[in-house]
């Protein structure tokens, strides 16, 4: 297993910010997933390594929740709210319709990198139910005809 | 509010947010600059109004004045007219929908008539980032008076005789977790905040941290006095970082102020607050989850006893309180249990705040005493139904709680009459659902999140959610068999009987009640083969009436499949091997032509 | 103690606070059925998390049924362990359990001991309403290490093994992961266990209830080298073994079968049968003089010598220092373990002897363990890629073994082991025990030091079943701090202590599994019954009572290889076959 020095030494320091005190675990993997975007295997081990804890601990945290990744995410992250109030007004709707314009599944990344598509539950938008992100741009009372021209919007950047 | 004028209040919840409320900020900081206007008129972002379908909300103090859905380019006109001229922009008010009038003040409209705001008192009235505001509307008031009191035992006494129940779920009684909590001795105690709201479909706690974040601040240290914590955990999720970062600047202010800290009001009493950051699981709001959680482990539940209040965060004596609940107390101590108990019913006193949502005219966040009916909270709250369609069920309590039908709209709300209707008050999620809703599928939508949520660690929630999972997934195929109901039911009720933690128990409550209000739904997919509501994919298909359709292509134009063949002024036809039933068709439809068979 | 009343099915019992509704009703003789649960009582080991809820009992005035392995009685409970909504909720839930179990029962290695097996006897279950159609079953690849097979397919979540290797044994290579459904027990990253800090000891596998965890069956690669008749095979047994086979054979625990042992081995075909305690107190002749040799350097002073010296029969132990404390590695003897001084012995000195050529030999080892199946594997232990020893197969195994040959274990005659390499004394019976390579190095250590008989040979002080125990032994006058470990867990503490400079210790003997070799992972499965090894451990110990000559000095064949072959211990010759190096394992991330 190898790791860039630079990139290690990035996370010795997070992890000396926490003492090294294994419960801060959690906070130490949203640090480091903020810095580099995921928590590959290599970077598992040297963060298991510094809080003197089993690797298998890290990863088994880390595949318990949600929040954590280990594949990188696109360049346009895209998020659609599958909470309860955009769910009845038709939200897998537009989820099955992104699915079909960015010819990935939920959780997928495309192999240009530049989109990926999830699910998440209530942003705390449901007023403007369904919604949909894109990075941190809210897009809302969504239908599946929309969802064409978002994505559009987003490759035609990319050209 | 010192000497300005004017005060110019801009909801910056979430949704508001969303609707770009941030730029119609800085649009009016950027014009009130240009006119000379930045020492009479202060913009304020707050936190949540509650009245999300109408966001981006704009109120005007001190006459009250309401805007509604304003876009970032009506700030010149509100400052124009409004401010300089001192006439309202009529355009931008409320529209009542029933006699067409337009209401200025919020008071007068009838989402907010029948509402009571104790945990939401200060958002939308505040701006959350400055503590003197929170000072100026008696904030730390109470905690002053529970330090100089010096009692805290007494204190306890009075949040029980209160009556205040935990408002994350359960509803155990909050004064009695923390009598539970103080005789236990040791050389450290935690007070934990649960703020890791995970209902999909709840944004309250979301909201009061939002809007109003010293309030909880205020109550922790009531509570670590009380329970003698001098160490509070916030465990927030990481997906609010509007509300990490407001109380970050609270915490700070507090500390400045010495209300957190050593010697606070120059007692003896020392008490700091740090945050913990949830990642995305809904059974860390089970607290023993929670403290594992915090603790830097999988957030698997353990079996109680033994209790927190016995062995907690790193085993040491801790209390778990729900954000909403915190909220609470300050107001508790300073107007009085006896006030507080006279508000609600027998067993549930004060109100609840629910996220009001779903296929409903008006969407939003609203606090309600106990004992208020459904029916109040959807057609005058709410204002009915969309689209003036007929209302089926609602939805409480999220994926732990159940579907009530019309009969149940005149139940008083409280925790015991949820219970006893197959559903349960949960965090406070409220789902209205109409006519197009299927209930079977509503089911299934809640079981699996339950199975995506669940942490694995007992059979029956692990296995058997998955169980009832694919067997409501093949009824809504229409592959189904009266056989496979009887399982559902059987594996439903082993589920609650047997499984090791709240989320495990409650989970299969949405299949349960919905077995129980729509029997005839589920047969109508078994038996039949066929959805009422129309929204199972695998039954239905979308048919043109070559009668009806006057062959204007505008679905063939939407469809985005392009499954829609025919040419202008012809009848279409949809190819039923490439539809993929979104229903666009049936939208864009001028002439009705389009039907679900 | 306070005491309460409860009343279980009908009973009323009086138990002391604290306790569970599972004991209570074992008291009344009422079995409640388990799956997860697991504790093995005095060997400090318990698996609570009250996870499969097969175990629920209705306790009126509850909302919803208990789990009675950690429900603990509450004064005058009433409790029903039968009535129609516990026997309803506990098939359904089993059903749910086998749902996602392959029920390729036949076939699985574990069949006939597998506690999910037993329960689906129990509740007569005969179908399964939850399998075909769109339900789904968990798919994990199989994976083969050297010693262990994890096959997660057959996983219940149970989390033994997890709680076994993190808590007791502190080796850390398991974890669950996921959740939900997809939740397992698992390596990190999905690694191999050997890429993995797993370290071999198995016991895992002697806690896991299923076939999830079982060990790699060496028995047709013996047959096969059995039916060769170019190949000369020769048989080792590890003393523990003589002390548990029996019970695979309807025995009581603690019989005592070497005699029957030796007959099984000839009729199933091996040419030598020959006895690894004849390589343990080859053992104690080089591991003690090294004691003694390091020893003398300190007690003269030297700084640079490693005191304590600490044991290094156990593989399971080797392959957690070289994995986790790599640096203390010098600590540890250079002494191979009993397995491989065999192997080395009757591939360089008996095949000599016998005019065998090294590839036509098979060295075939019976053990209580599967760290040593690992260890036959060892680079370090293979001449032009030919193994000193060629496989090990586990007491469980040879039980397979002498069944498969239609042999009746119960009416054997017994035989002696045949001669040179099966004469051994009964310092070399209790290496099986924890505390039993000390005390057999301290009776010798204690001779050639003085040059006085012992006066008395029981150490009782260096005996028992305590995790951890330290005696201070007066040798004429030189008092020597021993401490004896069993479980990793515990050995780090003593690596901790070492690393802190804070050791007081001469020499410390350490071996992984609970009890030592008796409870190995490769001896029958106990069950949780700790009463077993404590049949086990008693036995060894009359073993060794029971035999003529008990120090390893004093084994006439030892004295002999020495004089023809070896001439002196920690020799030229022994340094070159009976003592080894170790490596750095330990798993690291390098900076590119």
């Amino acid at each position: 297993m190898k790791i860039q020095k630079q990139l290690k030494d990035q996370i010795v320091e997070i992890c000396n910010s926490f003492n090294n005190d294994p419960c801060n675990l959690i906070n130490v993997l949203h640090q480091v997933q903020g810095k580099i975007g995921y928590l590959p295997v290599e970077v598992q081990q040297v963060i298991a390594e510094c809080l003197h804890i089993p690797a298998s601990k890290v990863y088994g945290v880390v595949t318990f929740y949600a929040f954590f990744t280990m594949t990188p995410k696109g360049k346009y992250a895209v998020s659609v709210c599958l909470g309860t109030a955009c769910y009845v007004r038709g939200a897998e709707k537009v989820l099955e319709e992104f699915e079909r314009q960015l010819g990935i599944k939920s959780g997928e990344t495309d192999a240009t990198g530049t989109f990926s598509l999830n699910t998440l539950r209530c942003v705390g938008a449901c007023g403007l139910a369904p919604v949909a992100m894109v990075g941190d741009k809210v897009y809302g009372r969504l239908t599946p005809a929309d969802v064409k021209a978002i994505v559009e919007e987003y490759r035609a950047m990319e050209k | 509010m010192a000497n300005y004028k004017y005060h110019i209040l801009i909801c910056g919840g979430t949704g508001c947010h969303a609707s770009q409320s941030a730029k119609i900020k800085e649009n009016f900081e950027q014009l009130l600059k240009e006119k000379n206007l930045e020492n009479d008129v202060q913009v304020i972002a707050t936190g949540c109004f509650g009245f999300c379908e109408k966001g981006p909300i704009v109120k005007m103090l001190p006459d009250n004045t309401f805007y509604t859905q304003v876009k970032p380019e009506d700030c010149r006109e509100i400052i124009d007219e409004h401010i300089i001229k001192g006439r309202k922009v009529e355009r931008l008010l409320y529209l009542d929908p029933k006699t067409q009038e337009h209401k200025s003040d919020s008071k007068h409209m009838g989402f907010y008539k029948k509402q009571m705001r104790i945990a939401l008192r200060n958002c939308g009235f505040i701006n959350p980032e400055n503590i003197d505001e929170y000072i100026a509307r008696d904030g730390y008031k109470a905690l002053a008076s529970v330090l100089e009191q010096n009692d805290p035992e007494a204190t306890i006494e009075d949040i029980k005789k209160s009556g205040l129940r935990g408002r994350g779920g359960a509803g155990f009684p909050t004064g009695v977790k923390w009598g539970l909590c103080r005789p236990n001795k040791a050389d450290q105690k935690y007070m934990i905040c649960n703020a890791d709201e995970g209902d999909p479909g709840a944004f309250m706690d979301r909201s009061i941290l939002e809007g109003d974040p010293h309030s909880i601040i205020e109550a922790m240290a009531i509570g670590g006095f009380c329970i003698g914590a001098t160490k509070g955990l916030i465990y927030i999720r990481a997906e609010y970082p509007l509300a990490i970062h407001r109380l970050q600047v609270a915490i700070g202010q507090a500390r400045e102020y010495g209300l957190l800290g050593k010697n606070i009001f120059g007692t003896d009493f020392d008490f700091d607050i740090e945050l913990r950051y949830g990642a995305g699981a809904f059974v860390c709001g089970e607290e023993t989850a929670l403290i594992h959680s915090m603790e830097g482990q999988r957030g698997e539940p353990t079996f109680k006893p033994p209790f927190p209040a016995v062995e907690g965060f790193m085993k040491k004596p801790s209390n778990v309180n729900n954000v909403e609940t915190l909220a609470n107390i300050p107001v508790i101590i300073n107007k009085g249990w006896e006030w507080f108990s006279s508000i609600g019913t027998e067993k549930s006193k004060g109100t609840k705040v629910f996220a009001l949502a779903g296929q409903i005219n008006n969407v939003g966040l609203i606090e309600v005493p106990m004992g208020i009916t459904l029916r109040e909270i959807i057609y005058e709250i709410g204002g009915g139904i969309k689209g003036g369609k007929q209302f089926k069920a609602v939805q409480t309590g999220g994926p732990s709680g159940g579907c009530l039908t019309e009969k149940f709209l005149d139940t008083p709300i409280d925790y015991e009459n949820l219970v006893a209707a197959g559903s349960m008050m949960g965090s406070g999620g409220m789902i209205v659902m109409d006519e197009t809703s299927c209930m079977v599928s509503v089911a299934k939508f809640y079981l699996d999140f339950t199975v995506e949520e669940s942490c694995g660690k007992c059979s029956p929630c692990r296995i058997g959610n998955k169980r009832m999972c694919e067997i409501l997934d093949k009824i809504t195929k229409g592959q189904g068999t009266m056989e496979d109901l009887d399982t559902l039911r059987n594996l439903a009720k082993v589920i609650k009987d047997s499984a090791l933690c709240g989320l495990g128990q409650t989970s299969p409550n949405p299949v349960l009640s919905t077995i129980d209000n729509f029997w005839d739904e589920y047969v109508a997919h078994v038996v039949d083969k066929k959805c009422p509501a129309g929204q199972c994919k695998a039954l239905k298909k979308y048919v043109i009436d070559p009668d009806k359709c006057k062959g204007c292509t505008a679905c063939a134009r939407k469809c985005p499949v392009g499954a829609i063949h025919g040419t202008v002024k012809n009848p279409h036809e949809i190819d039923q091997a490439a539809c993929i039933k979104c229903g666009t068709c049936i939208d864009t439809c001028k002439f009705n032509a389009i039907s679900i068979q | 103690m306070d005491k309460i009343k409860v009343t279980i099915d009908n009973r009323t019992v009086e138990v002391a606070k604290g306790t569970t509704i599972l004991k209570a009703a074992q008291q009344l003789g009422i079995e409640i059925p388990t799956l997860c649960h697991f504790e093995l009582e005095g060997l400090n080991f318990h698996n609570r998390p009250g996870g499969c809820r097969i175990c629920v009992v209705e306790v009126p005035g509850r909302r919803t049924l208990a789990p009675a392995c950690v429900t603990e009685c509450m004064p005058d409970m009433v409790v029903y362990t039968n009535s129609p909504r516990v026997l309803n909720a506990r098939k359904t839930v089993l059903e749910l359990i086998l749902s996602d179990h392959p029920a390729d029962c036949l076939n699985c290695s574990k069949c006939g001991s597998c506690e999910l097996q037993d329960l689906a006897i129990r509740f007569g279950v005969r179908e399964n309403p939850y399998v075909g159609g769109n339900h789904v079953q968990s798919e994990y690849k199989v994976e083969v290490s050297p010693s262990i097979i994890r096959d997660m397919n057959k996983c219940v979540m149970c989390r033994r093994c997890e709680e076994m290797c993190n808590k007791v044994q502190t080796v850390g290579a398991l974890s669950a992961i996921e959740r939900g459904f997809p939740a397992v027990v698992s390596t990190a990253f999905g690694n191999t266990l050997t890429e993995s800090p797993c370290v071999f000891c198995g016991q895992c596998v002697a806690v896991c209830p299923v076939g999830a965890l079982t060990e790699v069956d060496n028995n047709y690669q013996v047959l096969r080298d059995l039916a060769d008749p170019n190949k000369k095979t020769v048989v080792q047994v590890a003393p523990a073994v003589r002390v548990a086979l029996g019970e695979e054979f309807g025995m009581k625990p603690g019989e005592i079968v070497t005699g029957k042992l030796a007959a099984a081995l000839k009729a199933i075909g091996f040419d030598y049968v020959f006895d690894t305690d004849w390589s343990a107190d080859l053992t104690i002749m080089e591991e003690g003089t090294e004691l003694i040799g390091r020893l003398k350097k300190f007690l003269a002073g030297d700084k640079d010598v490693k005191i304590p010296l600490m044991t290094s029969c156990c593989p399971a132990w080797v392959n957690f220092y070289e994995k986790h404390f790599p640096q203390l590695r010098e600590y540890p003897s250079s002494a191979k373990s009993p397995q491989q001084m065999f192997g080395a012995v009757a591939k360089n000195y008996f095949a000599e002897k016998i005019n065998c050529k090294r590839e036509d030999m098979v060295c075939v080892s019976v053990m209580p363990c599967l760290a040593k199946k690992y260890e036959t594997g060892r680079e370090e232990f293979k001449k032009n890629g030919n193994p000193d020893v060629d496989y090990s197969i586990s007491t469980r195994e040879l039980a397979r073994l002498i069944k498969m040959f239609n042999i009746d274990f119960n009416t054997l005659e017994p035989i002696e082991f045949d001669s040179p390499l099966g004469e051994s004394t009964g310092a070399a019976v209790i290496f099986g025990a924890t505390g039993g390579v000390m005390e057999a190095a301290v009776r010798t250590a204690y001779e050639v030091l003085t040059g006085k008989t012992l006066p008395k040979i029981d150490f009782e002080e260096l005996r028992g079943l305590e995790g951890v125990r330290e005696a201070v032994v007066d040798i004429d006058g030189l008092k020597l701090n021993l401490a004896v470990v069993y479980g990793l867990g515990n050995a780090r503490k003593m690596l901790e202590l070492i690393e802190k400079g804070e050791c007081k210790y001469h020499a410390i003997e350490v071996m992984a599994c609970p009890g030592g070799c008796i409870d190995g992972a490769g001896q029958p499965y106990h069950h949780g019954d700790s009463s077993i090894i404590k049949a086990r451990w008693e036995a060894t110990y009359r073993a060794d009572r029971e035999l003529p000559i008990r120090k390893s000095h004093e084994n006439p064949s030892i004295q002999a290889i020495y004089k023809e072959y070896y001439k002196e211990p920690c020799g030229h010759l022994s340094h070159e076959q009976l003592h080894t190096i170790y490596f750095d394992k330990k798993i690291r991330v390098d900076e590119e």
